[in-house]
């Protein structure tokens, strides 16, 4: 039916109509709470990005248009990315590979592997065990320390306009 | 009773602070004894760090939005420390305070008056170097609070009923310690011991090397500890000897307070890359300039732990938000490091060859009074070779001196950031082997296995539990004798100042908890005026007894001059003006500073001196 929804729209009003129906009618005894504001719901990412603006520029180099720079010029900024972000992530995240194996490596999968932290490609056939060449090794974090964000600052502001008073 | 000891390292650039519980039988993991402490990185972010940098920032009333400034244990905005407060700080610098630490210990300021940050503008409220200091020990007070005793029934683990082991540099003197434990005071800690930061710096080695510590020294050795903090350069000597088969550790000399450290160092390099990026037209600002220090710490760390590389490259990011094309890229090379900090701070010399300006005397000028000379090695080998002079002299030194032209260390503990670089700690270990090997000693060992950054604080709180009895203390007592200067009595002469001479009213190597003998020199007080006397230290005149008059002080270069210390002596029961004859006496109180009263002669009365903390005439 899924693929029937998306497909034709017609019939998509009409279950979304008959959906409508089920509700009840009557009016609600109370407001459903509202949602807060997306920059709430997801003010960890907007702090992480402001603390990789922070600290690593991330914002500045990612949002600029380098096409016309040389690849020095892009070189020098980058140090001062990787630099930055690279001490601003050490200290909000500990990871870890997934695997411990080296790339390049044979590495054998076994039945009942986890799907999530290992990803077949090539030949995807036969039974496990599969036995296969180790191409990355995946990331997982083992620790997160975002910190808390205090809730009188607007998360939108990933970074404050600097004004030099002379 | 304290379920805890706490040690914190009040540094010049950065704070730490260890436990250790009291209550619990045998060893603490004392890898994972140190507080994180909460701090802003950022308006409305508070993450925790392993240090808190030591700089305090006023802000302006609207600089920040409302409620950004709170921590975790304080709705109320209060002026931001650590790490939001530096980074803030270089791009406004008449609002940060930094290097209070540098500003406690020097004696040509008063140091309670409000004088911090030095250039403010008038509408800033500074603040003395003694609150600074207590605005750290509070937040680390606070973050311990928070952590430890939030909640009900758990206030008998607040910070201000532990055990606090406070460091100071050894080479601190009367008057900067007492300043350090009045900020503790005004930030609520109360039972507070001080610990020499060298001494601390060895107790965390004995810890983390557990009772192997004794197979590594043994009784004839001298270990010298090498402490190049942040802002100062800090040097001990402590001798072992044994007495009924154990183990003994007797600090037996202090260096000079020498205002030279690792913050230094990045600066010079950051100053040598700013000349030849000027040289090519490219102008840094005040911002930018902190970025490419910090730049060229990342560096050094970088070719100091790899020698195959020949340069490091350093991008000062632009202000504003065009990073590629505005970031300005230099690069640190090898030649420039070895030349500029190893050749420069580390210098290959001879024992023989002095620092340029020994020691300070500038003792009126206002601004820091930093060493003249950066050679560290210099300042090494005039503490040596003038401790040399002076145990050579004594009649009871702990360990024998003749025919040595310097004292022989067979030890060396190194502490301090600035050598996470092995080689500025290969250098200091190679010129100290070259003056050894030319005066027939045997080469140093190097003690290792203490971490750079957090030893002070942990080895600080290692001892409050060493108090309670445990393992093994170092001794040593005071690393001065103190004295008070005397008029010599002669007619008056027109534009001749009297000779002064030196009373000694403390000797070297008093004990906590003990009292000077009550020298045999009478003074007359005047009821309910101020009565003030000079004040002198020396830290190589080691057999001098209370009572011993030391001739002409203005020109002897053992004596350095305190800040003077007074006393007011009220006027009740008796007429103002009249003369109280008193005898001085001096004491070393069990939290370790120094104390000096006047005994009324016939009577009971006793006065404090008060250690002043600015020099005759600075008024």
């Amino acid at each position: 039916m899924a693929f029937r929804l998306l497909f034709d729209g017609a019939f998509a009003r009409q279950v979304a109509a008959g959906l409508g129906a089920l509700e009840p009618k009557a009016a609600a005894p109370a407001a459903p709470k509202p949602l807060p504001p997306p920059e709430r719901v997801h003010a960890s990412a907007l702090l992480l990005l402001s603390g990789l603006q922070r600290e690593g520029r991330l914002m500045d180099f990612l949002q600029q248009d380098i096409a016309g720079f040389s690849d020095e010029e892009v070189g020098a900024a980058a140090r001062v990315v990787h630099g930055g972000c690279a001490k601003a992530m050490g200290q909000y995240f500990a990871f870890d590979p997934v695997t411990k194996e080296t790339e390049g490596a044979a590495m054998t999968v076994p039945a009942g592997f986890d799907a999530q932290r290992i990803r077949l490609t090539g030949n995807v056939a036969g039974q496990p065990p599969f036995r296969g060449t180790l191409k990355h090794h995946g990331w997982v974090a083992r620790e997160i320390r975002l910190p808390a964000v205090s809730e009188a600052l607007d998360p939108r502001v990933v970074a404050p306009a600097e004004v030099e008073l002379s | 009773m304290a379920n805890y000891s706490i040690g914190i390292d009040l540094g010049t650039t950065n704070c730490a602070l260890s436990f250790y519980d009291l209550t619990a039988d045998g060893a603490r993991n004392w890898q994972e004894s140190t507080l994180p402490i909460p701090q802003l990185t950022a308006p409305g972010t508070v993450e925790e760090r392993p240090l808190l940098p030591s700089f305090l920032y006023l802000p302006k009333a609207e600089e920040f939005p409302e409620g950004s400034l709170a921590l975790p244990w304080s709705k109320k905005a209060a002026d931001p420390v650590g790490e939001f407060a530096r980074g803030h700080g270089i791009k406004v610098p008449t609002r940060l305070v930094s290097s209070a630490k540098s500003w406690l210990s020097h004696a040509g300021v008063d140091r309670t008056s409000a004088l911090l940050p030095w250039q403010a503008p008038q509408e800033v409220q500074r603040v003395s170097p003694v609150e600074a200091s207590s605005r750290y020990l509070r937040h680390m007070a606070e973050a311990w609070d928070h952590k430890f005793a939030h909640g009900k029934g758990k206030t008998e683990r607040a910070a201000g009923e532990q055990e606090i082991i406070l460091t100071v540099p050894a080479s601190f003197d009367a008057a900067a310690r007492d300043l350090t434990l009045e900020a503790a005071r005004q930030a609520g800690l109360k039972n507070v011991t001080l610990l020499e930061e060298p001494q601390a710096a060895l107790y965390a080695w004995i810890e983390a090397t557990g009772e192997g510590f004794r197979k590594q020294v043994e009784s004839g050795d001298i270990i010298l500890v090498v402490d190049v903090g942040g802002g100062t350069t800090d040097l001990s000597l402590i001798a072992v000897t044994e007495q009924d088969g154990e183990a003994q550790l007797t600090r037996i000399a202090v260096g000079d307070h020498i205002l030279l450290g690792g913050d230094n160092m990045d600066l010079t390099l950051a100053h040598h890359l700013n000349q030849e990026l000027a040289a090519a037209g490219k102008k840094l600002d005040a911002w930018q300039f902190a970025s490419l220090t910090y730049g060229c710490r990342q560096a050094k760390e970088q070719l100091f732990s790899d020698s195959k590389l020949k340069k490091a490259p350093i991008s000062v990011p632009s202000r504003g938000s065009a990073l590629v094309g505005g970031t300005i890229k230099t690069e640190l090379t090898r030649e420039a490091l070895t030349g500029i900090l190893t050749d420069g701070f580390m210098p290959r010399t001879a024992v023989t060859e002095a620092p340029q300006t020994a020691r300070h005397t500038g003792l009126t000028q206002m601004a820091l009074p930093y060493a003249q000379d950066p050679g560290i090695t210099r300042h090494l080998a005039a503490f040596l070779t003038r401790q040399a002079r002076a145990l050579e002299a004594s009649s009871d030194a702990p360990i024998p001196m003749e025919g040595k032209t310097f004292v022989h260390p067979t030890a060396i503990l190194f502490n301090g950031g600035v050598f996470k670089a092995a080689a500025l700690k290969e250098r200091v270990v190679e010129v100290l082997n070259d003056w050894l090997q030319a005066d027939g000693g045997q080469p140093v060992t190097e003690l290792q296995g203490a971490d750079l950054d957090l030893a002070v604080a942990r080895g600080a709180a290692y001892y409050g539990w060493v108090r309670q009895g445990h393992g093994v203390r170092i001794r040593g007592g005071t690393a001065r004798s103190y004295y008070v200067g005397v008029e010599s009595p002669m007619p008056a002469v027109p534009g001749f100042e009297p000779p002064i001479k030196a009373l000694c009213v403390a000797p070297f190597g008093m004990e906590e908890g003990t009292q000077a003998d009550v020298p045999p020199q009478e003074f007359g007080l005047v009821v309910g005026e101020p009565t003030r006397f000079r004040f002198f230290a020396s830290s190589v005149r080691r057999d001098d007894p209370v009572g011993r008059m030391v001739e002409d002080v203005t020109h002897n270069e053992e004596l350095e001059e305190l800040a003077p210390i007074e006393t007011t002596l009220p006027a009740d029961g008796q007429a103002a003006g009249s003369l109280v004859p008193v005898n001085l006496q001096a004491a070393v109180t069990e939290i370790g500073t120094l104390e000096v009263r006047c005994l009324e002669k016939s009577g009971a009365g006793r006065w404090k001196l008060e250690l002043n903390v600015r020099m005759k005439g600075e008024e």
